[in-house]
């Protein structure tokens, strides 16, 4: 059954996700937004797009998680000022989104006083001028554009002893790049200020210049650590605007897939979750189990990481039957290892000591900033896309959500434990009823226009992929959403009133992706 | 206590060989001499630098240090200081927004120095290429010595790499 948004007409998508569109005028943006806030809805993405070749100006576009399903709300901008009501105020989130729309496609949110109230650069830092929208279709992707001045203003913490300490966007470790501005008296931090879009290397406008096939290789690749995420949501996107059903072994070894990453993700934290409050033994073993896990995909799958394995129609690899019985012994051991590493988690003093009531997201905040995944999960909200609405094959496999109320370190510990086990109860169920059948199937036709959604609850959160064909089997336009978009900023939050020696230990416990949203 | 120490002696060591140089990875012939490479080669210290990756190679550079790959028990090891390093690990195709970081963290590495770049996308710009906000391959902008392709490649291979960046070339050796 359709959302109910007054006033607003929702036309249903077809594809695997329940999931409705809607072309609204300006007020509806607002009105539809408010509606949204008062059915205790989340928004989920929010991106723009250049219109003028299909003779309009701009469009910008909303998508917010109802309990239905997903509600998609276009708004036509003109060419001249493109300027849309800012929902920075109604959603948190939709600031950073706002700015890197704007970045990209030079179309500016704004409140009946004026501007948003936040219009710094976001992705462009000093790549491009305030001047130059890249993402726009008389911009070509090889252009060379202007440098600017790369200079951020920072909000500043004033008063007695207040003092900053900036880190990155190189850090001392082996992660990503990303710049975190802290704010603090003596040890503890009065306010981390995040500054990230180091990493964009212009992904969104790279995906028009491909086949929506070849697109999926390139969605495959937007947060290496949730490929099998982004591969799966993508190739959704394009099997719903294409008509095309893929079979039911295909949709389990694609979720056999979803969970080896899951459960992988979760062994490479655990361990280094492990190492930062110092206990470096649980980096050596839970690093040995995983690195156990990835070699078993390279023999079993093709590749470590399963890069490439989902692709659109079904899947490029198979499960002989003897593997799965590989794979089901695997599986017992893992298990059997996880409880006794458990329990030596759990006993550990000096492990608790750093992880109880340390990083806490209390579950207030989680759900005003709309946080997602793991996070929202270790902080009362039991969401996950795969129980709820649930999408082929998870219907039938009935996975268990698992949740804490503490929303601490301790917690998105716990958490991660839960699902690990989870998705090894998932795959033995994958392996006990995978049926015979076609891996891929063809491909059907793409309407020049069409307009399809992936959504997928990866191990790190909900992954959206958001695809529009072009003419000639090319994309149009397509924008791929990571959960750490909602994440980054509960991070800010999480860390107030903390030291900032523990900033490692609750970042880690977060593991937000910076490629994800460096687009 | 007890069961960490269970735990240790029931795993027990897993350490695997490390893989021998390869000469077709290199970027031309060494730049350092055969001294400082034997000497890098008995302690390396490591300093990594994403410059744009998809996190993808990040993944395979923290797997290498597991305890199959035993990289510290051959004297390589990851620091947390340019100015602590002998060589420097770029993934990614360097995005525009990393340029000047990447160029600062390679001038802060005190001579002599060694780069080596990882992935496909350090290689030749991988699945992203060259465009308005992306230079491409590691080479566009610092000096590479060693150049190690996949996607990611996996931990063995970037050890190879590795050994390879320290090594002299095995025609001078004879």
């Amino acid at each position: 059954m359709a959302p109910q948004l007054p006033g607003i007409s929702l036309t249903a998508l077809p594809g695997a996700v329940p999931a409705w569109c809607a072309a609204v005028d300006t007020r509806q943006w607002r009105s539809g937004c408010e509606a949204a806030v008062r059915a205790g809805a989340r928004l989920a993405a929010l991106w723009a797009s250049d219109e003028r070749d299909a003779g309009g100006g701009y469009a910008v576009r909303a998508l917010y998680v109802l309990f239905e399903g997903l509600a998609c709300l276009e708004l036509a901008l003109p060419e001249r000022d493109p300027r849309y009501p800012d929902l920075s105020d109604l959603y948190p989130c939709a600031g950073r989104m706002q700015r890197a729309a704007f970045d990209l496609v030079g179309v500016r949110a704004a409140t009946p006083e004026g501007a948003a109230p936040d219009t710094r650069g976001w992705l462009r830092h000093g790549a491009w001028r305030e001047t130059a929208f890249p993402l726009r279709r008389d911009v070509s992707l090889a252009a060379a554009l202007e440098p600017a001045d790369p200079r951020y203003a920072f909000v500043q913490v004033a008063g007695d002893g207040v003092h900053e300490i900036p880190v990155g966007p190189v850090h001392a470790g082996t992660i990503e790049p990303g710049h975190f501005r802290f704010s603090v008296v003596g040890e503890q931090v009065l306010r981390l200020e995040e500054r990230l879009g180091y990493k964009h290397k212009g992904i969104e406008k790279r995906f028009a210049s491909l086949t929506l096939e070849e697109g999926a290789r390139l969605a495959a690749r937007v947060s290496g650590d949730s490929t099998v995420a982004y591969g799966w949501a993508y190739a959704m996107a394009l099997e719903g605007l294409t008509g095309t059903r893929p079979g039911g072994r295909a949709l389990l070894l694609r979720a056999l897939l979803l969970e080896r990453e899951r459960i992988a993700n979760h062994l490479g934290d655990l361990g280094a979750l492990g190492n930062d409050g110092g206990l470096a033994f649980g980096l050596a073993q839970f690093s040995r189990l995983k690195e156990d896990l990835l070699r078993a995909n390279a023999r079993l799958f093709g590749h470590r990481y399963l890069m490439d394995r989902v692709v659109p129609g079904g899947v490029a690899c198979d499960l002989p039957g003897a593997a799965a019985v590989e794979i089901l012994e695997a599986g017992e051991r893992l298990a059997e290892e996880l409880r006794s590493l458990r329990a030596i988690y759990y006993d550990h003093s000096g492990l608790q000591d750093r992880c109880i009531t340390c990083g806490r997201l209390a579950p207030r905040t989680a759900a005003l900033l709309g946080v997602v995944g793991l996070a929202a999960r270790a902080s009362g909200h039991a969401m996950d896309a795969r129980a709820h609405p649930g999408f082929a094959p998870y219907g039938e496999l009935q996975p268990a959500v698992a949740s804490h109320r503490n929303g601490d370190v301790a917690a998105r510990i716990v958490v991660r434990f839960e699902e690990a086990f989870e998705s090894l109860r998932l795959q033995r169920l994958i392996l006990e009823r995978l049926p015979d059948g076609p891996l891929r199937a063809p491909l059907g036709a793409a309407r020049d226009g069409a307009f399809g959604i992936g959504w997928v609850e990866g191990w790190r959160g909900e992954v959206i992929v958001a695809l529009q064909s072009g003419a000639h089997g090319r994309v149009r336009r397509c924008h791929p959403h990571d959960p750490s978009w909602q994440n980054w900023p509960a991070l800010e939050y999480a860390v107030i009133g903390n030291i900032v020696p523990d900033f490692p230990l609750i970042n880690k416990s977060f593991n937000l992706s910076y490629a994800g949203v460096d687009l | 206590m007890h069961k960490i120490l269970f735990k240790i002696a029931q795993v027990g060591l897993r350490s695997e060989p490390a893989p021998a140089a390869d000469d077709t990875l290199r970027q031309g012939a060494p730049r350092l001499n055969e001294e400082v490479l034997r000497l890098f080669g008995r302690a390396l210290a490591i300093r990594h630098v994403d410059a744009g990756s998809c996190n993808g190679c990040e993944l395979e550079i923290n797997a290498l240090n597991n305890p199959y790959y035993n990289l510290e028990g051959r004297g390589i090891k990851f620091v947390a200081s340019p100015r602590h390093a002998d060589l420097l690990l770029v993934t990614g195709p360097v995005s525009r927004n990393m340029e000047e970081a990447l160029l600062r963290t390679y001038a802060a590495v005190p001579e002599p120095k060694l780069v080596v770049a990882v992935g496909d996308c350090g290689c030749d710009g991988g699945v992203f290429g060259e465009n308005y906000a992306s230079r491409g391959r590691v080479a566009n902008v610092i000096a590479v010595d060693v150049a190690v392709p996949g996607c990611p490649p996996p931990p063995a291979a970037i050890l190879q790499a590795l050994v390879t960046a320290v090594t002299a070339l095995a025609a001078a050796k004879r």
